[in-house]
C-alpha cells in the first residue's frame, strides 16, 4: 500500500527512516521525497500486512503516517479522453486500452495532483 | 479511370445503396484493392475530429427588450460579447474569460452551459436613443429565449498543429497544456488518420457551402478558416452550425491551466470519392502527416523545432529526443474523433445527410502572415549599457573589490582566459566571501548558474526574466558566449520613462 511519512521540524534531524528501517528490517519503497531543512515528507509504498510495524515504529520517533487510500477519481461524464493526464502523471496511473479509452490504474497514484491541474475539462478530482 | 458524380452518390444515400466508411477503415481497403478499385467500391469517406478550438464562437440574437434596448456592452454570466452590431445581435467568443470567476469560465462554458439549457444572467447597457431609449437591462434567459443561436467559428478543423515541448528548467502553463521541464513531456492535436483536411489535402471536395458534421447537428464549412496557411500544410476552415441543434457529446467547454478557456469541437466532414485521386488521398495513414515538435520555451512568435515527427509517433505514447524517450500528451480525443466518424457513417448509411459540392474552392496556396508592426519592439541591444566591467576568473577577491568600487558598478562579468561568459561577481558575493573569510579567486565566490540574455531578444521578454528570477541585471551575450553589454532594470525603467 503507498502511504505518506510526514517529518515535523523538530525531527527533521533525525534518521527516523533509516532508524525505523533497521530496527524493523522492513523495506520501504520511497517513490517521492521532500525533504528541506524544515520539513519532510515522504510518499512509499510497503506490503500491506508490514505496514502496522513500520508505522509503530516511525511514529515512535515523531514521524506522523497516513495511509493513501483517496486515490484520484476520475468523473466520466467530464472527460472526454483526451489522453492530456498521460504524460504529467509521474507514476503512469494514465494510459489508453486499445479502443483510446482511457485506463486508470489508482493503486499507483501517489496523490499529486498534477493531473488535475493539466485536465482541461476539469473532470479529475482527489478522494472521491 | 473510376469517375462519379455527386448526384449518382446522393441517389445512392437516398436508395440505401450507398457504400460509406471511416477513414480509417479506408487505408486497409485501398492497401487491399488499390486507389481505382477501392473508388469502385467506395461512395464516402467519413472523417472526425474533436480537439481544442480556441477561434470559435456564438452570435446570437436575443429579440427586442420593451422599452427596447440598442446594447453597447452585453455580459453572459460576466462574460462579455461583442454586441457593436444593430441593437440586440451579439457574439459570444469561446476565449473570452469572466469578469468575476477568472481563467476556469468563460465564453466556451456559456454555449456549453446554454446547450444544456441551463439559465444564463444578461447584463447589458446602453447610452440610450429616442429609437432605443433603454440604457441598462438585466434579464435571464436559456437557449430557447434567443432567436437565433448559431455557431460561427473563423478558425476550425486545423488540417495538422505543431506539437509541444519545453527545454527549459521550469513548468510552463499553456494552450498546449502543462510542458514539463527539461523535455519532460510533449502534447499535441490532430486526429491524424481521421483529420478532415489531411484527407483532402487539395481541397477538392471541402470548400465553401460544403455540409458538415458540427458538435452533432448538420452545418457547414463557409470558407477557408482565419490563418488558412496551405502552402505549409496547416489548412483551417470557418464553420458554422445551430447551436440548437448540436449535442453536448461533441462540444464541450474547457480550461487550460495559466491559459484560459476554449472550446472543444466535434467536426466531421464526409469526402465524397468522384475518382481515384480522391480514394488515394482518404487512404492516408498517421505515418505519412508530419509535424513539428516546437519550443515552448521560447516566448517568441517563431519557436524553434526540436524535431519532425508523425502522427503515428506522437500517438505511440512516447517520441525519443535527446537519446531520452519523452512520453506524449493528446490534447484531442481520437476516441470521440473516431466516434464523429462512425455517427457520420451512419447518418450517410442511413439517408440522413447528403453530401454536396462546393460553391467555391479553398484557396490551396498561400501562407498565414505575421503581424504588421509599425511601432518597433526595443530589443535588448537598443537598451543595454555597452559599459561593462569583466574580470578574470582566476583573479583574487580583492581585485574584484577594487574593480567594483573604482568603476562603482555592481556586477563583474566573470570571463575566461578565451573571454567567455562563466558566472557573476556582485558587491554581495565579495560580502559573502568576507563574512566566511574565504578569499580565493574569484571563481570559487562567483555565481555560476548566470541568467542571460541576447542582444536581439525582445526587452519585455528580458523584462519578464529579470522580474520571475528576482534580479536586478543580465548579462547580454552573442553565442560564442562572449559578453555585449549587460541589462539592468534600471535600463528597463529609463525606457518606459521615455515611453510614457
Amino acid at each position: 500500500m503507498k502511504i505518506k511519512i510526514t517529518i515535523p521540524t523538530e525531527r527533521i534531524h533525525n534518521p527516523i527512516i533509516s532508524e525505523s528501517i533497521v530496527e524493523t528490517g522492513i523495506l520501504i519503497n520511497i517513490m517521492v521525497a521532500n525533504i528541506d531543512s524544515t520539513y519532510g515528507e515522504l510518499i512509499a509504498d510497503v506490503s500491506d500486512f508490514r505496514f502496522d510495524k513500520i508505522k509503530r515504529a516511525l511514529e515512535s520517533r515523531g514521524a506522523i503516517v497516513s495511509i493513501l487510500d483517496r486515490p484520484i477519481h476520475r468523473d466520466e461524464e467530464e472527460c472526454i479522453e483526451c489522453g492530456a493526464c498521460i504524460s504529467v502523471c509521474p507514476m503512469n496511473v494514465y494510459s489508453f486500452d486499445g479502443s483510446w479509452s482511457i485506463l486508470v490504474d489508482e493503486k499507483k497514484c501517489i496523490q499529486c495532483g498534477v493531473c488535475i491541474k493539466m485536465c482541461p475539462h476539469g473532470a479529475l478530482k482527489l478522494g472521491e | 479511370m473510376i469517375k462519379k458524380s455527386i448526384h449518382e452518390i446522393n441517389r445512392k444515400i437516398e436508395d440505401g445503396s450507398v457504400n460509406v466508411v471511416t477513414a480509417e477503415e479506408m487505408v486497409t481497403i485501398v492497401e487491399e484493392l488499390g486507389a481505382e478499385g477501392a473508388a469502385r467500391e467506395v461512395d464516402v469517406v467519413t472523417t472526425g475530429t474533436f480537439g481544442a478550438m480556441c477561434s470559435s464562437g456564438l452570435m446570437l440574437n436575443l429579440g427586442h427588450s420593451e422599452p427596447p434596448i440598442k446594447i453597447q456592452k452585453l455580459w453572459f454570466n460576466n462574460v462579455e460579447a461583442y454586441s457593436g452590431l444593430a441593437a440586440v445581435d451579439a457574439y459570444l467568443g469561446a476565449a473570452q474569460i469572466s469578469e468575476t470567476r477568472g481563467i476556469q469560465y468563460g465564453g466556451a462554458q456559456v454555449i456549453e452551459d446554454l446547450l444544456r439549457g441551463k439559465e444564463i444572467n444578461v447584463h447589458a447597457t446602453s447610452y440610450g436613443t429616442d429609437c432605443y431609449p433603454r440604457k441598462v437591462l438585466d434579464t435571464t434567459i436559456n437557449i430557447e429565449d434567443l432567436n437565433e443561436a448559431v455557431l460561427i467559428n473563423p478558425r476550425n478543423a486545423y488540417q495538422k498543429y505543431g506539437a509541444a515541448t519545453n527545454s527549459s528548467k521550469r513548468i510552463l502553463n499553456t494552450y498546449m497544456g502543462e510542458l514539463l521541464p527539461n523535455f519532460g513531456n510533449v502534447t499535441y492535436s490532430g486526429a491524424g488518420v481521421l483529420s478532415p483536411l489531411s484527407n483532402d489535402p487539395n481541397y477538392e471536395t471541402i470548400g465553401m457551402g460544403t455540409r458538415i458534421f458540427i458538435g452533432g447537428a448538420q452545418g457547414y464549412v463557409i470558407g477557408s478558416g482565419t490563418q488558412h496557411s496551405p502552402s505549409s500544410g496547416f489548412g483551417t476552415l470557418m464553420l458554422k452550425g445551430n447551436l440548437k441543434e448540436m449535442s453536448p457529446d461533441y462540444l464541450r467547454a474547457a480550461s487550460f491551466a495559466g491559459y484560459g478557456t476554449t472550446l472543444y469541437m466535434g467536426i466531421g466532414i464526409p469526402i465524397p470519392i468522384l475518382n481515384e485521386k480522391l480514394a488515394a488521398a482518404t487512404a492516408v495513414r498517421d505515418e505519412d502527416i508530419t509535424t513539428s515538435i516546437q519550443d515552448y520555451a521560447v516566448g517568441s512568435r517563431d519557436k524553434p523545432v526540436i524535431k519532425e515527427v508523425n502522427y503515428a509517433e506522437l500517438r505511440s505514447g512516447s517520441v525519443h529526443i535527446n537519446d531520452k524517450d519523452v512520453p506524449t500528451s493528446s490534447l484531442s480525443s481520437f476516441k470521440n474523433a473516431r466516434k464523429i466518424a462512425n455517427e457520420l457513417k451512419e447518418w450517410v448509411k442511413h439517408g440522413k445527410f447528403f453530401v454536396s459540392m462546393p460553391v467555391e474552392s479553398l484557396s490551396a496556396k498561400g501562407f498565414a502572415r505575421p503581424m504588421k508592426q509599425t511601432h518597433a519592439v526595443p530589443l535588448v541591444k537598443d537598451v543595454m549599457s555597452s559599459f561593462f566591467v569583466t574580470i578574470k576568473k582566476d583573479q583574487t577577491v580583492q581585485d574584484a573589490a577594487k574593480k567594483i568600487w573604482e568603476n562603482s558598478f555592481n556586477h563583474l562579468a566573470v570571463i575566461s582566459d578565451t573571454g567567455e561568459l562563466v558566472g557573476i561577481l556582485t558587491a554581495w558575493d565579495i560580502s559573502k566571501a568576507v563574512a566566511e573569510n574565504c578569499f580565493d579567486s574569484v571563481e570559487s565566490v562567483m555565481t555560476r548558474k548566470v541568467l542571460t540574455c541576447a542582444p536581439n531578444e525582445p526587452v519585455d521578454l528580458a523584462a519578464r526574466r529579470l522580474d520571475r528570477y528576482g534580479v536586478s541585471a543580465m548579462p547580454v551575450i552573442d553565442t560564442q558566449r562572449r559578453v555585449l553589454g549587460i541589462i539592468t532594470s534600471d535600463n528597463i525603467s529609463k525606457l518606459l520613462a521615455r515611453r510614457y
